[in-house]
């Protein structure tokens, strides 16, 4: 249940050319944001949530007359609640490249008239942490109290302290990594095999024939969810239920699990945009600030300023807690202030999501320290 | 009200210092030697209420089970790492010992004395020893590697530790005579011998 209530989307569009990591220029964008609580008189009580690769600026509450529409994070966010709405002032952003309203490639190309499709260039987290500074500026918001995110949006995080050091005191990365492991990218890659084999992919450009890649992002989708969820969290969840009492012998659902990953599939294809699906397991791929320091992440890390609340989850094989470890490590041979936790929990990398006691109370209590900070 | 021992750890520490308090708990001790003395640095803890405490305590906090060792700590990155309390409940004591004097420069270890007239006179008595230091019932006490100053003094001399200082005390006072018979709780300040 929402204790936010109704929230608004709003848009604000940049007319000043951004210089992509990629070499590509993109003239002119929009960017879709909410947020929750109040900016406070010196504007220092401000909380990014940069959202993971199927996330979006609706982070908390819900939109007039759909009470079904609670924020991805609504558990996190709101009046009494971790990060509470009382003494926060929260941002959600839809990143460039999204599909809910920021522009992307099912957007019109001012240009062309055209959806960008292909055409629309690839984005990497720091492309977003520029887009996302450029909208603290139109906030008035020169540093931030807190930073924070889960996986895609913990990398979103840390980019932040590195890109830009002096604007934000916290940062919060939650079952993330310092960057993707070759399994982690080979998953992504038959995600996007998946996509792009579609015959209605028709090479990113299928909005002109009406169709969409279902079957492509359905596929990617089921195997995503496999990965987010633990071996155990599945069969405590699914188990080998049947849906019917006995083998039928077909190839039609049967089982359980078969049956959830199905709906989740089909659910997610319904409103998601297969290119920004591929846009955004890029940016995951390409993700690596200690590429630049010869693979040094405490180089990478040296001019950081904040603080560091690292989160991982037992269960989390995809960004598993040895990784978010490398996060500390490197920031602990810089002596720099961080806290870390990893969290017992059953349910995979999905656990970010999830409300827990534990989870809950550690980011509540650090949130109390970010709040101090204020004033 | 600080606690005695806290007191004597805050004389041993050098104000503005870098400082690694293993089983940190709450993180009070470091809370304490940060708004006292000013030091930075780290507490680790593995049980994840006391470490959401010491977040709530305003300490940096890393969850961990010191059993793994001290991997990750650079080499000399702190100047004193500090074992409270910590050392008579792992299993290996001198792999932690030596890992503690890897990463910090002087290390002080504290713990219950089990030569302490009272837990002696409990043993004549035929009872598993309680005290203000070991308050636990043998039932459920996380101590499985008790010992008198004595035994720690030997380990020290095995594992070329010297020792600094030392202080012991009883219900919050200091011990000057027979402490091996009168000390309840032994601190000790150590560094490794020159090689």
């Amino acid at each position: 249940m929402s204790s936010l209530g109704n929230v608004q989307p709003q848009r604000i569009s940049f007319a000043e050319p951004l210089g992509l990591s990629s070499g590509a220029v993109l003239p002119e964008y929009e960017l879709v944001y909410e947020t929750y609580g109040e900016l406070n008189q010196d504007k220092s009580n401000a909380v990014l949530i940069c959202h993971a690769l199927s996330g979006n600026h609706h982070v908390a509450g819900v939109y007039q007359g759909d009470p079904k529409s609670a924020g991805w994070w609504d558990n996190m966010v709101g009046p009494g609640k971790p990060i509470d709405t009382n003494h926060f002032f929260v941002i959600g952003v839809n990143n460039l490249g999204g599909c809910h309203g920021s522009t992307g490639p099912s957007s019109i190309n001012p240009n062309t008239k055209q959806p960008y499709g292909a055409s629309f260039p690839f984005v990497t987290v720091e492309d977003w942490v520029v887009t996302q500074a450029r909208l603290a500026d139109h906030l008035g918001i020169q540093c931030f109290a807190a930073v924070m995110g889960g996986s895609l949006g913990g990398m979103q995080a840390l980019q932040w302290s590195i890109s830009f050091p002096e604007r934000l005191k916290h940062a919060l990365v939650i079952a993330s990594a310092p960057k993707l492991s070759a399994q982690n990218i080979g998953f992504n890659e038959v995600a996007r095999q998946a996509i792009t084999t579609d015959p209605h992919f028709y090479g990113g450009d299928f909005y002109q024939h009406q169709v969409v890649p279902h079957r492509g992002l359905r596929l990617a989708r089921m195997l995503g969810h496999i990965t987010y969820l633990s071996d155990d969290a599945m069969m405590e969840k699914f188990g080998r239920d049947f849906i019917t009492s006995t083998p039928k012998f077909s190839l039609d659902v049967e089982f359980e699990i078969e049956s959830y990953l199905r709906y989740q599939g089909d659910k997610f294809a319904d409103y998601f945009d297969a290119n920004t699906y591929l846009i955004m397991t890029k940016a995951l791929d390409y993700f690596d600030p200690a590429q630049k320091t010869n693979n040094r992440l405490d180089l990478a890390l040296s001019k950081v300023r904040c603080r560091f609340l690292v989160l991982s989850f037992t269960s989390d094989w995809r960004f598993s807690p040895a990784r978010s470890e490398e996060i500390v490590e490197a920031l602990m041979k810089n002596q720099l202030p961080v806290s870390y936790a990893q969290i017992e929990s059953s349910q995979g990398h999905d656990s970010f999501l999830m409300e827990n006691k534990h989870y809950f109370s550690v980011v509540k209590a650090y949130m109390n320290n970010v709040l101090k900070d204020i004033v | 009200m600080i606690r005695f021992d806290h007191q004597v750890i805050g004389q041993w520490i050098k104000p503005r210092s870098r400082i690694l308090d293993l089983g940190c708990g709450d993180g009070q001790l470091m809370k304490y030697l940060q708004q006292q003395y000013h030091v930075s640095g780290y507490g680790v803890e593995i049980e994840i209420e006391r470490v959401t405490s010491a977040i709530g305590n305003g300490i940096n906090v890393i969850q961990r089970d010191l059993e793994s060792g001290l991997s990750g700590f650079a080499e000399q990155s702190f100047d004193t790492v500090i074992l409270s309390q910590t050392l008579q409940a792992m299993r290996k004591t001198e792999f932690l010992l030596s890992d503690m004097l890897r990463v910090g420069r002087e290390g002080i270890v504290t713990f219950p004395n089990f030569g302490y007239w009272k837990n002696r006179w409990q043993v004549i008595n035929g009872m598993m020893p309680k005290s203000e230091d070991m308050p636990y019932e043998w039932h459920n006490t996380p101590n499985i590697h008790l010992c008198t100053l004595q035994d720690f003094e030997d380990l020290c001399r095995r594992l070329n530790i010297q020792v600094i200082e030392r202080h012991v005390i009883t219900n919050g006072k200091t011990v000057y005579l027979a402490p091996n018979l009168l000390g309840s709780l032994a601190m000790y300040r150590v560094t490794k011998f020159a090689s």
